[in-house]
């Protein structure tokens, strides 16, 4: 490891609403060492050069999924992204695509936010269950089928990975997909029925192309696109096999 | 009065800033080659119907040097969409146990292309077998 101290220069995507018309970039020159993450350039920019800086960030470990930004053009977490894999190229660092910036590298996420609650993101039990019945019980199997994509962290890259998602932000998108595809492959739950109608919809599965950017960048192997390209399947068996076997409520 | 002002970002140019976007745009624009393909065999199943001498009219039309060269960018491109169509594959399919084991997306890939290769080899020997 290279222990010695370079500088690097940081070129970041600033916007502050109450001053600035639109966004522009700003260059700072960072001393960095190569343990150094792109969070902790960002820290050293607003401890000692530009204390305006906003930008969100907690836990520094990969597993809170705040600090999600485009570094070099690529969605990634930069507590994750060292500062040594882009030096001597100036390094890029701009607000997450495909959102509205807040401010600086803030991003508004209500948008997410309210789909992520729209999918009803909990196990809706098939009836309530007494404390007294004890645990759930589940299979090693049973569990493997839904593990994967219970390890979303809400970080959103997969959104900024997704040119269906900032073309139309009406669809659904890739992380709650996902997330749908998790409660509704858990053998404890029973509320498919209830997540499926959002999944058919216009809003739903069938706005992805299947460009797969989604999964390449998602920091936790998710797969994000395997969940909304298997529930494209899900769907147009629904729809077909309501005219073999209709059901109550089809539409 | 709120300060607040978010700043939507235009998309203008997207698939040009990254290159897995390029690629994509690629893969999905190989697609009009196969589409293209779809249309010269209806063309040729069409004619076909017409008799005899329609046929050979069209036959001789297929071996020109201009639909030969036609042909010979039709299968670029159908070897590259063929290529990525079975590497985006695994990402479709729901998982597929073997022994209760998960079959890894790699395996898929490399099936899929073999399968495809084997029933190309299948097809282009019975049409060599037929026009000799």
């Amino acid at each position: 490891m290279n222990t010695s101290t370079r500088v690097i220069t940081m070129e970041i995507l600033r916007y502050r609403p109450e001053q600035d018309k639109e966004p522009f970039y700003q260059q700072y020159q960072v001393p960095f060492t190569d343990d150094m993450s792109v969070l902790q350039g960002l820290q050293y920019i607003k401890d000692e050069l530009d204390g305006s800086l906003s930008f969100r960030w907690y836990c520094s470990l990969a597993i809170c999924g705040s600090c999600g930004m485009m570094i070099g053009g690529v969605p990634n977490l930069c507590c994750q992204t060292f500062l040594r894999n882009f030096y001597p190229n100036v390094l890029r660092v701009e607000a997450l695509a495909h959102f509205p910036i807040e401010r600086d590298l803030v991003i508004v996420m209500d948008d997410f936010m309210a789909k992520l609650e729209s999918i009803k993101p909990y196990i809706i039990p098939d009836k309530p269950r007494a404390l007294s019945e004890g645990e759930y019980l589940q299979t090693p199997a049973q569990l493997d089928l839904y593990e994967q994509f219970s390890s979303c962290i809400n970080c959103l890259l997969c959104y900024a990975a997704c040119p269906q998602y900032g073309l139309n932000s009406k669809f659904i998108g890739p992380g709650a997909m996902a997330l749908v595809h998790r409660y509704n492959l858990d053998s404890r739950d029973s509320g498919k029925d209830q997540r499926m109608p959002l999944v058919h919809s216009e809003e739903g599965v069938f706005n992805c192309t299947a460009v797969g950017y989604c999964s390449e960048v998602c920091p936790k192997k998710v797969d994000p696109a395997n969940a909304v390209n298997i529930n494209k399947t899900e769907s147009a068996k629904d729809y077909f096999l309501r005219f073999v076997a209709p059901k109550g409520g089809a539409q | 009065m709120s300060a607040r002002r978010p700043y939507l970002r235009p998309m203008d140019g997207w698939w040009r800033k990254n290159p897995f976007f390029v690629e994509y745009m690629v893969h999905e624009g190989t697609a009009l080659f196969v589409a293209l393909y779809a249309l010269i065999l209806l063309v040729s199943v069409t004619l076909l119907a017409n008799g005899e001498a329609a046929w050979n009219r069209w036959l001789a039309f297929l071996i020109s040097p201009l639909c030969i060269v036609i042909h010979v960018v039709l299968l670029m491109a159908f070897l590259y969409h063929t290529w990525t169509w079975f590497n985006i594959m695994p990402r479709t399919l729901p998982p597929i146990l073997v022994k209760g084991e998960r079959v890894s997306a790699a395996t898929i890939t490399r099936t899929g292309l073999a399968v495809t290769a084997v029933a190309s080899l299948i097809v282009f020997a019975i049409a060599w077998r037929i026009a000799s």
